[in-house]
C-alpha cells in the first residue's frame, strides 16, 4: 500500500499525495491519461523512480507492512520481490530463451536446484511455453514483439516476486498477444499481486479487480486519484462525474 | 540522377525520355550515356595529347589536370545538348563527385598497391627465412637480401604490443565504465583529458617513457617493456574511448530491466550489459592493437630496436617492426629499400589482419553495434506503432 506519496522531477511536480492500497492477491488497475503520473507513481513502487537524476519522492510506500524505503529493505530486495514488466519489451539481447528466464536469479545471486523445470513452469506460466520450448537456446530478441513480452513476463516471474506492476504491457501489441498476456495476468494473479497501467478501459474492465483513476487538473498541475475502489463499481456506477466522463470516453 | 530531374518536373521543360520508362528505354538511356562519357573523355584526351604534343609541353600533372578540365567541359555540352538543363545538371554533379572521390581514393591505393608491388616480391623470394631470420648477419647492410630478416622484428611486435594489450584493454574498459556510469562532474574532466590523450603526439608518449622508466635505469634501461609502457600511453584512451561509446549505445531499457529484477549495479554491469556490447568492446580492442602495432616514435627510445632475437621482453633492447623499418631505411647497404618494404609489407599485412579480424568480430552473432542498432530500431518501431494505434 502507498500513503500520501508525492513525486517531483526537478521542479515540476507530478503527483500530490497519492494514498491508495493495492489488496494482496488482487489485480489493481491504474486508470487515466497520458503525463498525469501512473507510471511514475509504479515506478516509485519498487523504487525505480530513484533512478532518473532530478527525480524526488516524499510519501510511504508499504509491503506486507514493511517501509520499502525504511532501513529494513536493501533497495535490490525490494526490486526483487516487487518485479516490473515495462511498456515496451526489454528481453537481454546477449541470453537465449532460457538463460533470459534464469537471469533474475543470476542476477540477485539465488541458487536454484532444477534449472530446466523452473524455466518451463515460469515459460508456462507466462503462456510462452508452446511456441518456445523447441527454441530455448535461441536468442531473446529473436522472438516476435508479444512473445518478448511474455518472456519478459516470464523472467519476472522466475524471481517469485509477491508483486509484479506492468506498466502498459500491452500498448506494443497486437490483439492476440494481448489476449495471450491478459489471461496470463488473470492466472497469475492467484499467486501474485498484480498493479497494471492501462490506457485501455476494456482490460481494466477485463482484468482488474480494482481500480484507480487518475487525473490532472490543468496544465503544470500535479495528478491525483480521482476515484478509487472495486473496478465493477468504478466503472458501472461511478461516484464521481469526472470518473463517469473517463470511462465513457466523454473526457476531453 | 533521375529522381533530381524528376522533383523538378513542375519548374521546367522536360526531356521527353524522363518520366515513365519501359525498361527498353532505361537500357537505352543507360548505353547512351556510356557512349557520351566514353566519347567526352575520348575527346578531352586526344586534345590534350595534341596539344602537348605540338607545343612540347612534358608535365604528367598538367596532362593530368588539364584533361579533367577539357573533359568536364566537353561533357557538359553534350549534356546540354542531349538531354537539357535540368538532366545535364544532375548528370555533371554525378560525374563531378565521382572524379573527385576517385582522386581522394587514388593516394591510398597507391599507398596499398606500393607496399605490396615492392614488398611482396621481398617477402616472397626469400620466403621463409625473410621472416624468421634476424639481422645478425646482416648488420653492416652489406650482406645480400637472404641474410637479412624481421624474425626478431615479428617476436618483438608480437611481446610489445601483446603486454600493451594485457595492460591496457582491461583498464580502459574500467576507465569506460567509470564515464558512462559516474555521473560526476570530475567523469567529464577526466573525459577531456583522456580525449585530448587521444591526440598525444606519439614521440611524447615514448619521451615520458624514456624520462621515467629508460633513464633511471641508466644503460640497461631500454626494453621490451618500456616499449610497451609507450604504447600503453597511445592504447589507452583510443580504446577507452571506443569502449565507451559501445557501451552507452547499449538500449537504456535493458539497463532498467536488469534493475528491475533486484540485481546490484555491478552485476547489472557485468552479467547484463558488458556481454551486450562485447563484440564492440573486443573491436575496440583490436583497432586500438592496429593503431599501436604500427607506432614508431614511442618505441624509438625505449624497446631501442636490436639486430638480435631478444625473447626476453623485460631485460635488454627488443627489435620491433616500425623500428626495423626505421633502421633499413637509414642504413646504407644496397640492400636496404628492399628490406623496407618487405618489412612494411609484413606490417600491413598485420594490421590488415588485425582489421578484418575486428569486422569479423564487429559484425559477429550476439551484441555486436549493428545487432544492438537493429534492436534498437526494432523498439522504436514497436513504439510508433502503438503511439498510432487507437485506444481501443
Amino acid at each position: 500500500m502507498a500513503r500520501d506519496v508525492s513525486a517531483w522531477f526537478g521542479s515540476n511536480y507530478v503527483l500530490e499525495k497519492i494514498s491508495l492500497v493495492m489488496e494482496p492477491g488482487k489485480v489493481t488497475a491504474l486508470i487515466g491519461p497520458s503525463g498525469c503520473g501512473k507510471s511514475t507513481f509504479l515506478r516509485i513502487l519498487n523504487r525505480m523512480h530513484e533512478l532518473i537524476p532530478s527525480a524526488k519522492m516524499a510519501g510511504a510506500v508499504e509491503l506486507d507492512g514493511i517501509d520499502v524505503y525504511g532501513p529494513l529493505l536493501k533497495v535490490t530486495e525490494t526490486r526483487l520481490r516487487i518485479g516490473m514488466v515495462f511498456q515496451r519489451p526489454n528481453p537481454f539481447p546477449s541470453m537465449t530463451i532460457a538463460q533470459n528466464v534464469l537471469s533474475g536469479l543470476k542476477l540477485a545471486g539465488i541458487k536454484v536446484q532444477n534449472k530446466d523445470e523452473l524455466v518451463m513452469h515460469c515459460l508456462e506460466r507466462a503462456g510462452l511455453w508452446k511456441e518456445a520450448r523447441n527454441r530455448l537456446n535461441d536468442s531473446g530478441a529473436a522472438l516476435s514483439g508479444g512473445q518478448q513480452q511474455r518472456l519478459c513476463i516470464a523472467r519476472a516471474l522466475a524471481v517469485r516476486p509477491n508483486v509484479l506492476l506492468m506498466d502498459e504491457p500491452c500498448s506494443a501489441l497486437d490483439p492476440i498477444s494481448t489476449r495471450v498476456i491478459e489471461e496470463t495476468i488473470s492466472e497469475i494473479s492467484r499467486e501474485v499481486t498484480v498493479v497494471i497501467v492501462t490506457h485501455n478501459m476494456q482490460q481494466a474492465q477485463r482484468v482488474s479487480d480494482n481500480c484507480a483513476l487518475f487525473l490532472v487538473d490543468g496544465e503544470g498541475q500535479p495528478g491525483h486519484i480521482v476515484e478509487a475502489g472495486p473496478s465493477q463499481l468504478v466503472f458501472s456506477s461511478p461516484k464521481d462525474p469526472r470518473t463517469a466522463d473517463y470511462v465513457e470516453g466523454r473526457f476531453g | 540522377m533521375l529522381p533530381v530531374a524528376e522533383r523538378h518536373d513542375s519548374s521546367g521543360p522536360l526531356p521527353s525520355d524522363v518520366g515513365v520508362k519501359s525498361p527498353m528505354k532505361v537500357l537505352n538511356g543507360r548505353w547512351k550515356s556510356v557512349a557520351e562519357l566514353g566519347g567526352s573523355a575520348l575527346a578531352s584526351i586526344s586534345t590534350t595529347a595534341i596539344l602537348f604534343a605540338v607545343t612540347g609541353w612534358d608535365s604528367t600533372f598538367a596532362i593530368f589536370v588539364l584533361s579533367l578540365m577539357l573533359f568536364l567541359m566537353i561533357y557538359s555540352v553534350v549534356c546540354f545538348v542531349e538531354h537539357g538543363a535540368l538532366e545535364a545538371k544532375s548528370k555533371i554533379a554525378t560525374v563531378a563527385i565521382w572524379l573527385l572521390a576517385l582522386a581522394g581514393a587514388t593516394p591510398l591505393v597507391a599507398i596499398i598497391f606500393y607496399v605490396i608491388a615492392n614488398g611482396l616480391p621481398v617477402v616472397a623470394g626469400h620466403f621463409p627465412h625473410f621472416l624468421t631470420n634476424s639481422m645478425v648477419q646482416a648488420a653492416d647492410g652489406t650482406a645480400p637480401i637472404s641474410k637479412a630478416g624481421v624474425g626478431a622484428a615479428i617476436l618483438g611486435t608480437f611481446e610489445q604490443v601483446g603486454l600493451t594489450a594485457l595492460l591496457a584493454i582491461p583498464l580502459s574498459v574500467v576507465c569506460a565504465i567509470f564515464f558512462v556510469e559516474s555521473k560526476s562532474r570530475y567523469a567529464n574532466i577526466i573525459r577531456m583529458v583522456v580525449d585530448a590523450m587521444t591526440g598525444t603526439p606519439s614521440i611524447v608518449a615514448g619521451l615520458f617513457i624514456y624520462e621515467i622508466w629508460v633513464l633511471p635505469r641508466g644503460t640497461s634501461g631500454k626494453m621490451g617493456l618500456a616499449g610497451s609502457l609507450a604504447l600503453f600511453v597511445i592504447m589507452l584512451p583510443i580504446v577507452t574511448r571506443t569502449t565507451e561509446e559501445m557501451i552507452s549505445i547499449v538500449p537504456g531499457s535493458i539497463k532498467e530491466a536488469a534493475l528491475a529484477l533486484g540485481a546490484p549495479k555491478w552485476k547489472v554491469m557485468l552479467l547484463v550489459i558488458l556481454p551486450t556490447a562485447k563484440a564492440g568492446i573486443v573491436t575496440a580492442a583490436i583497432l586500438g592493437i592496429a593503431r599501436s602495432v604500427g607506432e614508431t616514435a614511442p618505441v624509438l627510445f625505449t624497446a631501442g630496436g636490436s639486430n638480435f632475437y631478444n625473447l626476453n621482453p623485460f631485460h635488454g633492447v627488443q627489435d620491433d617492426l616500425p623500428l626495423r623499418m626505421y633502421q633499413a631505411i637509414f642504413s646504407h647497404g644496397s640492400n636496404a629499400d628492399a628490406e623496407a618494404w618487405g618489412t612494411g609489407f609484413v606490417l600491413m599485412s598485420l594490421v590488415l589482419a588485425l582489421f578484418v579480424i575486428a569486422r569479423f568480430v564487429g559484425a559477429g552473432k550476439q551484441g555486436s553495434p549493428r545487432k544492438i542498432r537493429m534492436l534498437i530500431a526494432r523498439t522504436r518501431k514497436s513504439k510508433e506503432t502503438a503511439n498510432v494505434a487507437p485506444a481501443s
